[in-house]
């Protein structure tokens, strides 16, 4: 256990300070998330009053979109410099690579989500501060369930041809319950007077598809993986 | 099996040959009417598409695990036909819907959840057919995820608030429609297994096909 979790941290930080080293994936992908809201306003906002409820929307199709962006980015990396089967080849637990990566588009997803949230709140009138703690408890749910995912398949699509486009063919139909749990619960809490037993519905419907989507992910991603 | 063909070909085409006198006959419900033998239609391949869905995941899962190429080959003839009884689902519920509800489609979970088990297996064919060599075990994956989406769907209508019938519907029925139901249930099972062993057929002669090839080609 101890071993497997050295694995993941390891992968992660390796994963991290690649990042950091050119913030080539941040920086695009926030500035997509930024425009994909800019786009958003344009359409939905009309003679300066947003549309009402759009908001928990638009945060929620923000993410899923930035973080397909995120994830095929990552992995492509890893393609291009022919790393992944360095990584397959290191005598460590698949698994273990599996929970590494995914703590790695975690971060990149909260970074993503740090910027979009605020500007939401700015263009779209969302009472962010509403209810904070409900806040965070969603997009960490919802955005654990989304990447979970999303790592397997994205993962898995190093090897495919036309992988750009079957990335988000695959990961949205599975993804979408994650989405609308998001979306329901976030609305939830964007109304005038929140809904705090609606929001924890929501937090713990998402926390249910977590379970099953990262045990499945755990468990199918060792015989994925071996060619 | 391949005894057991041509005899439930034959049953098949009786039972389909007489299933709209059945239904006809079955009694009218009360405030539908006609619409209801939808019903007949609807519900089996609905229960169909579970089934098969869960077919082509416990089929994907032998693959993945166990390595075994049949299982593959049973895994895309069960992933076809969730398709093909997903659209007759889809396509027949608005039909019902439009008259009971007075619109085609309601954003609740069941229509919900079931449309997304249908995407998901159009994913898993788009996925087998353009993802390249190797795309199996991707499509496999899908299957799994598909299958557990299956209780999902099941139970959403139980839990969630929403517009659609309840499953209990089903033991529920008057007499003279029970009869129906179960009667259009048996030809719709039994035609899903004539089509997913026929497709499973077709799977391995191109196997051998293949191996052949490429016995010729060394």
């Amino acid at each position: 256990m101890k071993q497997f979790l050295r694995v993941a941290w390891v992968v992660m930080r390796k994963d991290l300070t690649v990042e950091m080293r050119s913030r080539e994936i941040v920086y695009t992908t926030v500035f997509f998330a930024a425009s994909c809201v800019l786009v958003f306003a344009f359409a939905l906002v009309r003679e300066g009053r947003p549309l009402e409820d759009a908001s928990a929307g638009i945060l929620w199709i923000s993410i899923a979109f930035a973080g397909t962006l995120g994830l095929g980015r990552t992995f492509e990396r890893e393609r291009h410099t022919e790393t992944l089967r360095a990584l397959m080849l290191a005598p460590s637990d698949r698994p273990a690579i599996y929970v590494g990566k995914l703590l790695g588009i975690l971060v990149l997803m909260a970074v993503v989500e740090a910027v979009l949230v605020p500007m939401v709140g700015l263009l779209f009138h969302a009472p962010i501060f509403a209810r904070p703690h409900w806040l965070a408890a969603l997009l960490a749910a919802g955005t654990l369930g989304f990447a979970s995912v999303g790592t397997l398949f994205a993962a898995m699509l190093v090897r495919a041809r036309s992988r750009d486009v079957l990335l988000p063919v695959l990961l949205y139909p599975i993804t979408i319950p994650v989405i609308i749990a998001g979306v329901r619960g976030t609305a939830a809490i964007f109304q005038a007077t929140p809904d705090e037993p609606m929001a924890r519905f929501w937090v713990a419907l998402l926390v249910f598809f977590d379970a099953v989507f990262v045990t499945l992910s755990l468990w199918t991603f060792e015989p994925l993986m071996t060619e | 099996m391949s005894r057991a063909f041509v005899p439930l070909v034959l049953i098949a085409m009786v039972l389909f040959a007489s299933a709209p006198l059945v239904v006809a006959n079955a009694p009218f419900e009360q405030t539908m009417g006609l619409v209801q033998k939808i019903f007949y239609y609807h519900v089996p391949s609905a229960m169909l598409m579970f089934v098969s869905a869960l077919v082509c995941g416990i089929a994907s899962a032998v693959y993945l695990f166990r390595r075994s190429a049949e299982a593959d080959r049973v895994a895309v003839a069960a992933g076809e036909l969730v398709v093909l009884f997903g659209l007759i689902v889809l396509v027949t519920g608005p039909l019902w819907a439009r008259k009971a509800w007075g619109v085609w489609w309601e954003w609740d979970a069941r229509l919900t959840s079931s449309l997304l088990l249908w995407m998901m297996f159009v994913a898993y064919l788009l996925v087998r057919r353009f993802g390249g060599p190797g795309s199996e075990k991707l499509a496999g994956a899908m299957a799994l995820f598909g299958m557990a989406n299956v209780p999902f769907v099941y139970v959403s209508v139980n839990y969630w608030r929403t517009l659609h019938p309840k499953t209990s519907v089903v033991m529920t029925l008057v007499p003279g429609m029970r009869g129906a139901f179960w009667f259009c249930v048996a030809a719709f099972a039994i035609l899903y297994v004539l089509l997913l062993t026929l497709r499973k057929r077709l799977e391995d002669r191109r196997a051998t096909v293949e191996q052949l090839y490429l016995a010729v080609g060394e």
